[in-house]
């Protein structure tokens, strides 16, 4: 988990590149929040306190990573309690927990701030006009003027799209890049790339989940996204939002995820096709999140419908020993 | 050459074999005394032929099992029967044992040569018999039981397993090497009991100098023989040796759970006790002394020691000048191996290798909550589901495991290797099976 956590140090970098030292200090707050909420709670649950495992540490900076950077400080707080106390430590504590902690801080903010979590947008530090804008960024920043490309695609279409974020070449390399408003962790597609093939390479994740979630999300966005059939723009779909994060980190934890190949690429297309559901037919513009805490809900199912091929199993079937 | 291997599943531990593979095997002088339980192996509990204070010769026969599935012992040394008492024992905690004071001034005995070829099948098989014979790698399944196979199998290829996949232990590896030509006699031999043609030895890539030297003698002694001994590299995995993977690696047969190898048409022997065949056959010499590696970086002066059954391990220890910074002491290898708790034990006919292992070779017991990351299940040769054993047995409901496969885990101890929470999985497997059991 170290390393999960250790691979996402670039996104957090460009972050600060990007938002100013204020994407830091919230996914500080949010790494101490999950890490001293989960000491409490297990010291009051009576079980061994394992906080410095360094699962909550992750969970916090991932939790950071899917708010936006324009949020008040304390707020990681509140999504920490949900995340770790009620989502981990009251279902059991470390592996008995049905949804991706991350995630469900995320939701919980979401429903019950939703203007923070909708709004609190904070545009790009244009270098070119402040070079002391890294430090700026921590305060007088109006958070209010600038929207999501995804909030902007979805209420105004492509045009609008363009008009605002530039060319379609620009908008991909921006998205690509990293340049363009969103949660903390979300805006560099690359650097995520980069960490994931890392966690693949070092054989930590493997390539069924986050491949065929964003494979789905393609395909999908391209049939239905656009204007006629056959008409969306996968890319930017693919590219923005907290698609490349979710498929690489939050959709592999292992915990919440089925374990077998087969079952992790249902689930996979699932997530996918839920996540393009949300965003063309949903009320938000940005649907991983809830794709993946529904699919979450299925993680036992298909680990119960999905059996690993057994090496020379018996000739003739057990006696159902099942009461 | 990429070598046959099992299909799925399996590890790759760190080999440790780098310790003793290098190492000739030695001659260890025969103790003062020597301690040797009525109970080694699978099967009933020997009875002993002889009484307190009675002089006995190297070889001589001091317990048999007349009726039940089991193994005659012999003597080890010449000496003078001390006791009959209840010993320290590796699995049984204490076990009747007959113990022997070695007469210092007995020479070694020696055996005269035979040529295998003039005798019968049935003289063989009861040579094997006679010699006390049992599977020197695990659990010691008397030999000539598994040499008589019913006639309703038909056998086609006898299989020795020279795979020794196990960290560590370098027996069968120094064996193979350094009496190739025996090892090929004693397949012959077994060839001949059986009465079949074909067999085929199973070699891990990591030993090129033990296939190159099988190669070798395999080549000379053809032509000798209507039969045929081939040797094949196998890919470097564990369990490569595991008699299921070994039968699938070189035939590409799967021997269905709860089967047996003769279901399959084929008969599997371990290298060493090829040999003890060709020492029982050939030289006439009983089942009473074996090659074991000694091992582990506690020990200060590892090896490949012959040493007599009953050797007590304490004995050994000495020999080898003693150890430094013990922790854990593993009888076989450190995946299937068991720990004992005192030097006291006597080393058995399936004594493979005793390891000596210090604090940096052990691992802490503390293990945490599986967290469904699924590696067990990638590792797992037999395609089991080992994390939902260890949920159900934590949980009480190890008697609900039977639709895991439980029953075809053969406790190889890969799962448990790769689980990144230190899972005592095999154990978890143990308690399951037990369980079921206790359930009906
Ligand atoms: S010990 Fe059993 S469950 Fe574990 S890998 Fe080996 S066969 Fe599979
Ligand atoms: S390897 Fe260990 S932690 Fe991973 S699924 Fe298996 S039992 Fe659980």
């Amino acid at each position: 988990m170290w390393t999960v956590s250790a691979s996402l140090i670039p996104v957090m970098l460009l972050s600060i590149y990007v938002f100013g030292f204020r994407g830091l200090i919230i996914t500080l707050v949010s790494i101490v929040s999950c890490v001293v909420v989960e000491a409490i709670s297990q010291k009051a649950l009576g079980r061994p306190v394992t906080a410095g495992d360094g699962s909550a540490v992750l969970t916090g900076i991932l939790m950071a990573f899917v708010i936006p950077p324009g949020v008040p400080y304390w707020l990681p707080i509140i999504g920490a309690v949900g995340a770790i106390f009620i989502n981990k430590e009251l279902m059991g504590g470390l592996g008995f927990n049905v949804w991706n902690p991350a995630l469900v801080g995320r939701a919980l903010l979401m429903a019950s701030f939703p203007v923070y979590m909708t709004a609190a947008w904070i545009p790009p530090i244009d270098w070119t006009q402040s070079p002391l804008g890294i430090f700026l960024g921590a305060g007088a920043v109006d958070t209010v003027s600038t929207a999501t490309p995804l909030y902007v695609l979805k209420h105004y279409g492509l045009n609008a799209l363009m008009q605002q974020f530039g060319g379609m070449e620009t908008i991909w390399r921006n998205f690509f890049i990293g340049s363009m408003p969103g949660c903390i962790g979300e805006t560099s597609a690359l650097l995520i790339l980069v960490g994931g093939i890392f966690l693949l390479v070092r054989g930590i994740i493997t390539w069924y989940i986050p491949v065929s979630t964003i494979a789905t999300v393609a395909v999908l966005s391209w049939i239905f996204g656009g204007e006629t059939w056959f008409g969306g723009q996968p890319l930017v779909q693919v590219l923005s939002g907290g698609l490349m994060l979710g498929a690489f980190y939050m959709c592999t934890d292992y915990v919440t995820s089925p374990t077998l190949k087969s079952a992790q690429i249902v689930f996979g297309i699932g997530v996918g096709a839920l996540t393009v559901l949300i965003r063309l037919k949903g009320g938000y513009p940005e649907g991983v999140c809830y794709a993946i805490l529904l699919m979450n809900c299925l993680t036992p199912a298909l680990d119960e419908w999905f059996h690993p091929k057994r090496f020379a199993p018996p000739k003739q079937a057990p006696v159902a020993a099942v009461k | 050459m990429a070598g046959f291997t099992f299909p799925r599943g399996g590890i790759h531990p760190e080999e440790h074999k780098e310790i003793t593979e290098h190492l000739a095997i030695e001659e260890m002088p025969p103790p003062a005394q020597v301690v040797l339980p009525l109970s080694m192996h699978f099967g009933a509990p020997a009875k002993p032929v002889v009484k307190k204070k009675q002089e006995v010769q190297e070889g001589d026969v001091i317990a048999t099992v007349e009726k039940a599935l089991g193994a005659t012992i012999h003597s080890s040394v010449t000496g003078v029967v001390k006791t009959i008492e209840s010993r320290p024992h590796p699995t049984m905690v204490k076990c009747d044992a007959i113990v022997i004071d070695r007469n210092p001034d007995a020479p070694p005995r020696e055996y005269q040569s035979e040529d295998w070829r003039k005798i019968s099948r049935e003289k063989l098989l009861a040579a094997v018999k006679n010699a006390g014979i049992v599977g020197l790698g695990g659990a010691g399944f008397p030999t000539h039981v598994k040499l008589s196979p019913p006639p309703t199998a038909k056998i086609d290829t006898l299989i020795l397993n020279g795979a020794e996949c196990e960290p560590y232990l370098t027996t069968d590896h120094r064996i193979m090497l350094e009496h190739p030509e025996k090892v090929i006699e004693g397949a012959k031999v077994i060839l001949k009991i059986l009465g079949i043609k074909n067999a085929v030895i199973g070699v891990e890539l990591n030993k090129a100098d033990a296939i190159n030297a099988l190669n070798k003698a395999a080549k000379e002694a053809s032509g000798s023989d209507d039969m045929n001994v081939a040797v094949q590299g196998m890919e470097v995995k564990y369990p490569q040796g595991s008699e299921k993977q070994l039968i699938y690696s070189l035939t590409q047969r799967a021997v269905p759970g709860g089967g047996l190898p003769f279901d399959v048409g084929v008969i599997v022997q371990n290298i060493s006790t090829t040999l003890a065949v060709f020492e029982a056959t050939v030289m006439n010499k009983p089942l009473y002394e074996k090659v074991v590696t000694f091992s582990g970086r506690a020990l200060n002066k590892p090896a490949n020691l012959r040493v007599k059954v009953g050797t007590v391990l304490s004995d050994v220890v000495d020999f080898l000048g003693g150890t430094r910074d013990l922790l854990k002491i593993v009888s076989g290898g450190p995946m299937m191996g068991f720990a004992m708790s005192t030097l006291d034990v006597p080393v058995t006919k399936t004594t493979s290798g005793v390891l000596f292992l210090n604090s940096k070779e052990t691992d802490s017991d503390l293990h945490g909550p599986c967290i469904h990351c699924g590696w067990c299940m990638e590792a797992c040769p037999m395609g089991l589901s080992p994390k939902e054993v260890g949920i159900f047995v934590e949980a009480g409901r190890g008697h609900l495991t039977e639709r895991f496969g439980v029953f075809d885990c053969f406790e190889c101890g890969c799962c448990a290797y790769v689980c990144p929470a230190k899972r005592p999985l095999v154990q978890f497997a143990r308690l399951a099976k037990i369980q079921i059991k206790k359930h009906g």
